[in-house]
């Protein structure tokens, strides 16, 4: 195993750097916190279970801002934001997963794979290059988010609720991103 | 709503604003984003992170990302605020930069800001508490740089990894609920 060191779509596993509970260890309160059962398995989240009020509700506003189908921004929108972030944060494997959600929501594999290889400036078409444009804004500190991001968003097809997902996208892989690069490192085999 | 959001308070969103009917569609989000600033700052059972370091390390973050209205609500519960004041007025800077992993994407490597503390600010504050602010400013500004070693004065200034791991959601979390202020208020001048 190493540390991958390009983008990719690839499966990218991910080591804690502290010491996570043990699976055996787990109370109900850690369970219920993981929220889905299979998290136990996860080194992750076993780590961040250490405090699982902090967990659950990360997790929670985490499901609703990506998950929830209700209106708003389609779900490759809000994948794409995720991704162009962690591009611009430095994450590869944050970028790997949400790369692989945007390419699959979108079937966009190749403007997805165009955004890992050259960056946040590359070319996605207007309604991506927007998306992108107001994230890397956002995720900037301090952040640059202005108005002639919303209006561009606008512009470009996105109505209230869909530029509030964005902005939520954008600001929770701010969050995100800082848990996964500090608290471990991407491996890939070989 | 039983309780006062902090988000809705900052971006100053009245009941049956459009602002108000917006966050109302991911009410879900909404709730969680109160509940995760009410346990990160807030906790029933503080551990071993005390209340005052909490709000110190927010109004820290809030003052490196220029966010004035988040440091005044973090500034008024945190442990020496007029240090953390002049600490963040002594390591303000811009992100995000920092180091990739060796090979192709070394061509986007940028410098990552120093963070350094003049030595009566850093004295005064105490080596928890600097270190804390030490790993905030690393985290806010070139999270790409991490390294296991990063976490070495933390532990010997008396960190727990339950602490640390409580420290890195704090800082995290506010580069979030920073960004959804920011992000909604621009919004509320635009719909």
């Amino acid at each position: 195993m190493s540390e991958p060191n390009t983008f990719t779509r690839a499966q990218v596993e991910w080591l804690p750097w502290l010491e996570p509970l043990l699976e055996s260890a787990l109370t109900p309160r850690h369970l219920a916190a993981l929220i889905d059962a299979a998290r136990a398995k996860s080194p992750y989240f076993r780590l961040l279970a250490r405090d699982p009020d902090a967990l659950e509700h990360r997790t929670r506003t985490d499901k609703d801002i990506f998950y929830n189908p209700v209106a708003g921004a389609p779900r490759a929108d809000r994948e794409l934001a995720a991704a162009a972030v962690s591009r611009l944060n430095g994450c590869i494997y944050c970028a790997s997963v949400h790369a692989r959600f945007a390419a699959t929501y979108a079937k966009r594999e190749a403007d997805v794979d165009r955004l890992l290889a050259e960056g946040v400036g590359a070319d996605l078409g207007e309604r991506w290059n927007a998306i992108v444009a107001a994230s890397v804004a956002l995720t900037q500190t301090p952040p640059g988010f202005s108005a002639a991001h919303v209006e561009r968003l606008r512009a470009a097809g996105l109505d209230n609720l869909g530029i509030s997902d964005i902005i939520h996208a954008a600001a929770f892989f701010n969050w995100a991103n800082r848990l996964m690069l500090s608290l471990g490192e991407a491996s890939v085999p070989g | 709503m039983a309780e006062t959001d902090l988000i809705d308070t900052l971006v100053g969103i009245a009941p049956g604003s459009p602002l108000d009917v917006i966050r109302a569609g991911r009410a879900v989000a909404r709730h969680h984003s109160q509940e995760s600033y009410r346990v990160l700052f807030t906790p029933d059972a503080p551990g071993d992170v005390s209340r005052h370091e909490r709000f110190a390390i927010g109004a820290y973050v809030a003052a490196l990302h220029g966010a004035a209205d988040l440091v005044d609500h973090y500034a008024a519960e945190a442990a020496a605020p007029d240090l953390v004041a002049a600490a963040a007025a002594q390591t303000r800077a811009i992100g995000p930069t920092g180091r990739f992993p060796a090979g192709p994407l070394s061509l986007e490597d940028t410098a990552a800001p120093a963070f350094h503390l003049d030595a009566a600010t850093a004295a005064a504050l105490g080596p928890r508490l600097a270190t804390a602010l030490a790993h905030a400013h690393f985290l806010v500004f070139h999270p790409r740089d991490a390294a296991p070693a990063a976490f070495d004065p933390l532990l010997a200034a008396g960190w727990t990894v339950d602490g640390l791991v409580t420290l890195s959601q704090i800082v995290s979390f506010l580069t979030y609920q920073i960004r959804v202020v920011h992000g909604l208020r621009v919004l509320a001048g635009h719909i």
